[in-house]
């Protein structure tokens, strides 16, 4: 550590301007279909059937994105106690206390960022268990405040092999969805434009794999922290082609970093796995400190869980079955364990971090003996540190501080 | 620093490293020598004021030492406020400092438990005192010795009290809250019931143990550091019989911090080839 450069900058990616204009764009297209009625609004839970909503020229609204807007505006602590009060407890899940929090004080980060006046009015809500129960309790909220449907995929969790008889069955619930959707967005589905939009999604996927596979690359040419930003469009475009376009700008400057050898964290000599959720209120102060440190946090759960191979523009319904089941969230432990085994080696990795999200236990894998056996498996340091995506009231600076550190000092001392 | 080579040596071999361990409730400084004994020290309320603290600890453990501070050599910060001692030449964390201060004095494979004010670490170390593995406990003071601290002041007795009173109970309370507001609760419950105090402040004691049980296996010879075991060897005494084996204390068990870091000190800036740190 003593060699070590105290502070370090951040690089910036260049790229997060354009990003940031792509963002613009879509948050104003939302507002103006909301305000003027000129295009249907679904909201729909971040894994959820965005595809299908799209396909049906719904504008898609994603209060989780709503929800890390809240955390890394380090608004989402005020907004918590309001949920808390009208019995939504501190111990559910902080986007949903924190996004229905800012809802009843009818406030929005979106109106200082995007300038609007507040979140899109729905026309309807679109879940999906895979990820959690909280995304639909999140939206009955709403649906109950806004007298709008609420239509759900119901997938079950800890799921070993997604097999025939999972398919079928999902197959079956986004099937049923449709007549629902087609009545609140005025039109019939057509099957075409869902293949266009599911391959364009498909693209957008393989795009993302692509940046997010840069991170093998020594030095890497990008951290996790620029992920969690720089996923937007994956999360909240993907279908649109404009989200294509840009992953192929953000693909080009990381080849662009690796040809000339610009690491994202200067002078990298560490290499970490971040599992779980960020800390959004803490992102700048979590690349400093490993960017002080020469550590460079190359590869994530988190934001390789937007990555949906399985979407098939010549299957559509079966694509998205798959795809939103095979997520990491959604499978058993040993699953898990493979994954995280196969990161591991791929990213040459020298220690891993589980973010443990108080409020989370569905992003949190610490807390059955994961990190132990994956510890015996790897034969690599790890720590959990005790937080939470945007309840700050779960997080304690020092503890996180001294955790890193001395998982940085045990590693520089070995090296 | 003399002209001449012999006198550059004599001053070396003179010289004291420094290692200023501020936690968060006392600041614990420790002066070692070229050969790395313990020369002088000092314990003290870390305050508000956890530069003056650090300072004041320093000059202290100088006036112990009968020396001069042109004797000082490196110092270097660990604790709760290491950043606060502007003066220190470099900051380590708590985990490094307490097992290269054990490693020291034991050198062997162990499993350091230090029990401070504000939080609990398990450290392991193989037997070149290399760290393995380590944990810090919860955000929650529960099982620190903030909690000690806040039972006092429910019982409303001087901190120094409560190991004669627990090491005098025959019996012990249950406490199982993992909560320290809770376990306040459940004391109230207690004293209502006319349970003698000696059994309360046992019952705290266990409660301690047990939150440090939680936290791992605690495999092989385990050691304990910290200012709680300092002020109450009892602590010691329930951990071994909730272990069923010897648990051992070292001599300046609060101090431990603060020599692993005027160790690291002692060799210099550049990282240790191993956290031991031989003697
Ligand atoms: S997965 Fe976790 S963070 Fe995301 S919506 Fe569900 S409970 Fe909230």
């Amino acid at each position: 550590m003593a060699d070590a450069p105290k502070t370090a900058a951040i690089k910036k990616i260049k790229a997060a301007g354009p990003m940031k204009d792509l963002m613009g764009a879509y948050f104003k297209e939302l507002d103006e279909a909301a305000r003027q009625r000129s295009a249907r609004v679904a909201w729909c839970s971040s894994v959820g059937p965005a595809e299908l909503l799209r396909a049906l020229g719904f504008r898609v609204y994603f209060p989780e994105n709503h929800g890390a807007l809240l955390g890394t505006s380090r608004l989402a602590t005020e907004y918590i106690p309001e949920a808390n009060a009208i019995g939504y407890a501190p111990t559910i899940c902080s986007y949903l206390t924190s996004d229905v929090g800012a809802w009843l004080k009818k406030t929005t980060p979106l109106t200082k960022a995007f300038g609007m006046e507040g979140v899109p009015r729905p026309d309807l809500l679109a879940f999906n268990t895979n990820q959690c129960r909280d995304v639909q309790d999140w939206f009955a909220f709403y649906s109950r405040e806004y007298q709008v449907p609420i239509v759900g995929i119901e997938t079950p969790r800890s799921v070993n092999e997604v097999d025939a008889a999972h398919l079928a069955g999902l197959t079956a619930q986004y099937r049923a969805l449709v007549p629902k959707l087609e009545e609140v967005a005025g039109q019939k589905l057509d099957l075409d434009r869902l293949r266009e939009v599911v391959a364009s999604s498909y693209r957008c996927t393989l795009l993302w794999k692509q940046v997010l596979r840069a991170g093998t690359h020594r030095p890497a040419p990008i951290t996790f922290f620029d992920g969690t930003i720089h996923m937007g469009p994956a999360v909240v475009l993907r279908g649109d082609p404009r989200a294509e376009e840009y992953y192929q700008l953000l693909a080009a400057e990381l080849e662009e970093r690796i040809k000339g050898g610009v690491a994202a964290v200067e002078g990298e000599r560490l290499r970490f796995y971040w599992d779980g959720m960020p800390v959004w209120g803490k992102l700048r102060e979590h690349a400093e400190t490993f960017a002080a440190a020469q550590g460079c946090v190359v590869a994530s759960t988190y934001c390789n869980s937007w990555i949906f191979e399985a979407l098939a523009e010549k299957d559509p319904f079966v694509g998205m079955a798959r795809a939103y089941t095979e997520l990491f969230i959604v499978r058993a432990e040993a699953y898990k364990e493979r994954y995280l085994e196969t990161m591991a080696r791929d990213y040459g990795i020298h220690g891993i971090i589980y973010h443990e999200s108080m409020t989370c236990p569905n992003n949190s894998n610490n807390r059955y003996g994961l990190p132990g056996r994956m510890a015996k498996k790897l034969g690599i340091p790890y720590v959990v540190i005790q937080g939470d995506l945007n309840d700050l009231r779960c997080y304690s600076d020092e503890q996180t501080r001294t955790q890193l550190e001395a998982l940085f000092e045990q590693l520089h001392d070995r090296a | 620093m003399p002209d001449d080579p012999a006198g550059a040596i004599a001053a070396l071999a003179a010289a004291l490293y420094c290692g200023v361990d501020l936690g968060a409730s006392a600041t614990k400084v420790a002066l070692v020598d070229g050969a790395g004994s313990l020369r002088g020290w000092s314990v003290r309320p870390s305050g508000v004021d956890y530069r003056a603290a650090a300072l004041a600890g320093q000059e202290e453990a100088l006036r112990q030492a009968g020396a001069a501070p042109g004797l000082l050599g490196r110092t270097v910060a660990t604790g709760y406020g290491r950043d606060n001692v502007s003066f220190a030449d470099d900051r380590r964390t708590e985990i490094q400092c307490h097992g290269v201060g054990v490693y020291h004095v034991l050198h062997r494979a162990l499993t350091v438990i230090d029990i401070g004010g504000q939080d609990n670490k398990v450290i392991r170390l193989d037997a070149a005192g290399r760290r393995l593995h380590f944990r810090m406990n919860r955000k929650c003071a529960a099982g620190t010795g903030a909690f000690l601290e806040e039972i006092a002041l429910r019982l409303d007795l001087p901190l120094g009290s409560l190991d004669a009173l627990a090491a005098g109970a025959t019996e012990a309370v249950q406490l199982s809250s993992f909560c320290t507001v809770f376990a306040k609760t459940e004391i109230l419950a207690h004293l209502r019931r006319g349970v003698p105090v000696g059994a309360i402040v046992r019952g705290a004691f266990a409660s301690v143990v047990a939150r440090v049980v939680e936290m791992d296996p605690l495999p092989g010879e385990v050691v304990l550091t910290g200012g709680v075991i300092a002020h109450n060897p009892t602590v010691g005494v329930l951990l071994q019989e909730r272990l069923g084996r010897a648990v051992v204390v070292p001599p300046h068990p609060q101090l431990a911090g603060a020599i692993g870091a005027a160790l690291i000190a002692r060799h210099g800036l550049a990282s240790s080839a191993q956290e031991g740190l031989d003697a």
